[in-house]
């Protein structure tokens, strides 16, 4: 946590500036993220919490370009890492970050790994591509990073395949694959979403370990709030493509301001508490081709709703210290012309 | 509206009420097969002399990782599969070797509400078709009088009566999963076998169904075998908890004692292991190493002994029993 505050005024890693991807749905194209801003400092763990449909996994594809083709677009606003706007890199632009600078791992370990290639190949392909090394210089270090990730027996297991290891162990592969050129950014979309408690529990201690070790950044993408509290310094929640509420994971716990974030708190049933009844949110989300043009989106569903929540757009603004908010309840998170015309509805 | 006396109502009505399940040292082997003429050349033990019994409108939770045998467990009981072995009693009639048409009169009372609610509906039938077709495959019904009841059932489970008429890929995982709870609700079972049931959802739509799950539950006077991986939600629905390792019923408690006091080694760990939504309160954690063992060729002795944090030199060579080491708290392990 201190060294978060430390790097307050160190320049971000990565700075999304009101970052809009669209998908087209019949011809048109429909917003699945709508004005995302958010920094991440180096050595932070961010969060991203949100139930499906969010927007929070196009978030993180759209970082690094792996947007389907002709479907997805990324339609506004800039993607900065390192000082430079990667929105607009080429595809060969990108190559040389991917993999290298910022890598990602995914939710389905059964899935991300190629089934007729072995685990060593699979690594050692990252690093070639990356580095100017020997064939045998980059399988000395894939063993190297296998053992970093905990994985017993190393030296066989580059020569194997998949499909001989189980969920965890196939995690493990796709975390050493995503570290083996020492990215700055790590990109974590639901990474122990497909594994049994003790299993993750293994998953997020390694995770923080190599985040110490290496210096590295991690966008932690989930809809588990445990996983968040347990590792992540700063959390962004997000509801319908948009952020509603940012801040450090122990004031977000300590108090969240978003009716959204304080029912899903509640609807989780906790190991300590006796409770009858859980908080549920009634309604839906609405979908991506029938969003409000204007005001909350989550006023449809919101039990503190008013009536203004339906025609002012709520900013995204400083509610309390640090702490970041998008809600009507808030005086600050009216836009100004909002306000302007509150103030008037009141002098009558 | 709960009021004091209605609780008190319930509790005196709880303490009174019999067993409605009773499972006796249920085993379910599968078996391998190999070589040429595909001769069995060992057995993969999913459940291995497993024993509890629900009474009647309580819950008992059965909560494990993948693979531990839970759903083999729930299956089974609803004789889905036919057990090797072990005897299950339903309102103390054995239905273990009922087959034909005795198993299917006997179905009627027990019920089943699945894990994906995306592949447990048929996408080419009407809502309504589905939820009758329970009921037609025992009764000759007047059609009339049968949307009626199907329709007031969707309304119960808080669906708009026009779902009737609409197909399941119309509706949201939510709104599927209810439709499976109407299904299962549609012949008045006495037992519910819900397999996972929130495993699917998101957080704000899964408290919705649980909390519809308990209503029902009160409503119908409903007998619940939940089968979850989620411990917190396992607590939060059961009166009972059973925590299965490999095949094996490890610990059996109710939900107070199993949380409070959780004496087992692997529960201990599986407790820990819960990331809590609450960093102010973060926890001593317990990493368990390893990842479990094939059942297929389970460690000999006690099932946990390989990754065991505490395991003693007995726990290799000899398999712990099922005990009663507290009042109404039940645990295999060497410890006790």
């Amino acid at each position: 946590m201190a060294a978060m505050y430390g790097s307050k005024e160190t320049t971000p890693l990565l700075r999304v500036k009101n970052l809009q991807t669209g998908f087209k749905i019949d011809g048109e194209y429909y917003n699945a993220v709508e004005g995302v801003s958010f920094d991440v400092r180096p050595k932070q763990i961010v969060g991203v919490v949100g139930e499906s449909g969010c927007g929070k996994s196009v978030m993180s594809l759209s970082i690094m370009q792996l947007l389907p083709d002709g479907i997805g677009k990324i339609r506004g606003g800039e993607i900065e890492f390192e000082g430079q706007d990667i929105s607009v890199f080429s595809d060969k632009q990108m190559n040389s970050i991917r993999g290298k600078d910022i890598s990602m791992i995914f939710q389905e370990p059964m899935t991300s790994l190629n089934p007729v290639f072995t685990i060593g190949y699979q690594i050692e392909e990252v690093i070639l591509n990356h580095e100017n090394l020997t064939k045998k210089e980059a399988r000395l270090r894939s063993v190297a990073l296998l053992k970093q990730v905990g994985i017993p027996r190393a030296e066989q297991i580059v020569t194997e395949y998949p499909h001989q290891l189980s969920g965890g162990m196939r995690q493990r592969v796709m975390i050493a694959m995503a570290i083996a050129c020492q990215p700055k950014l790590l990109i974590a979309d639901e990474p122990t979403t497909a594994l049994d408690v003790t299993v993750q529990a293994q998953i997020l201690e390694l995770m923080k370990g190599i985040q110490e070790a290496n210096d590295m950044s991690i966008i932690l993408i989930t809809h588990d709030l445990g996983v968040v509290a347990e590792i992540c310094d700063e959390v962004l929640v997000m509801y319908a493509g948009k952020i509603v509420e940012r801040a450090l994971v122990e004031d977000l716990f300590r108090g969240p301001k978003h009716p959204y974030t304080e029912l899903l708190m509640k609807a989780i049933p906790k190991m300590d508490e006796d409770v009858e009844e859980l908080a549920t949110i009634e309604g839906l989300v609405p979908s991506v081709v029938n969003m409000p043009p204007v005001g909350c989106r989550f006023a449809n569903r919101c039990p503190k709703a008013m009536p203004e929540c339906l025609t002012v757009t709520p900013q995204l603004a400083e509610v309390a210290g640090r702490h970041e908010a998008a809600c009507l309840l808030y005086e600050e998170s009216w836009p100004t012309d909002g306000k302007r015309e509150r103030e008037g509805v009141a002098a009558l | 509206m709960i009021t004091r006396d209605f609780i008190q109502d319930r509790i005196d009505y709880l303490d009174k009420r019999e067993n409605l399940l009773e499972i006796r040292n249920l085993k379910k082997y599968y078996p391998v097969t190999g070589g040429f003429f595909k001769r069995t050349i060992g057995n993969v033990k999913a459940v291995d002399d497993v024993s509890f019994s629900i009474r009647k409108g309580e819950t008992l939770g059965l909560v494990g990782e993948s693979g531990c045998g839970k759903s083999t467990a729930g299956r089974t009981i609803l004789r889905l599969m036919k057990p090797t072995g072990g005897e299950i009693l339903f309102e103390g009639k054995d239905i273990t070797r009922l087959s034909g048409s005795k198993l299917q009169k006997a179905r009627r009372d027990f019920q089943m509400v699945f894990q994906d609610p995306y592949a447990s509906l048929n996408p080419t039938q009407m809502v309504g078709d589905i939820i009758a077709e329970p009921i037609l495959n025992y009764e000759k019904r007047n059609k009339k009088e049968l949307e009626l009841e199907i329709k007031t059932l969707l309304k119960r489970v808080g669906l708009p009566e026009e779902a009737y008429y609409k197909y399941a890929h119309e509706f949201s995982g939510g709104q599927r999963q209810r439709i499976g709870i109407a299904r299962a609700l549609a012949l008045h079972p006495k037992l519910i076998v819900a397999d996972e049931p929130v495993s699917a959802l998101d957080v704000s739509v899964q408290s919705q169904v649980l909390n519809l799950l308990k209503e029902l539950q009160i409503e119908f006077d409903l007998t619940y075998l939940f089968i979850a991986h989620d411990l917190s939600v396992v607590k939060h629905m059961s009166d009972q908890i059973g925590v299965m390792y490999l095949g094996n019923l490890v610990e059996l408690a109710s939900n107070k004692d199993l949380y409070k006091e959780p004496l087992h080694p692997y529960t201990q760990a599986l407790i820990s292991a819960i990331p809590e939504p609450n960093p102010l309160k973060r926890k001593e954690r317990i990493v368990l190493k390893g990842d479990v063992p094939s059942p297929q060729n389970p460690p000999a002795g006690c099932p946990f002994h390989t990754r065991c944090p505490v395991a003693m030199e007995i726990c290799s060579q000899e398999k712990p029993a099922l005990a009663e080491v507290r009042p109404g708290h039940q645990v295999a392990c060497h410890l006790y």
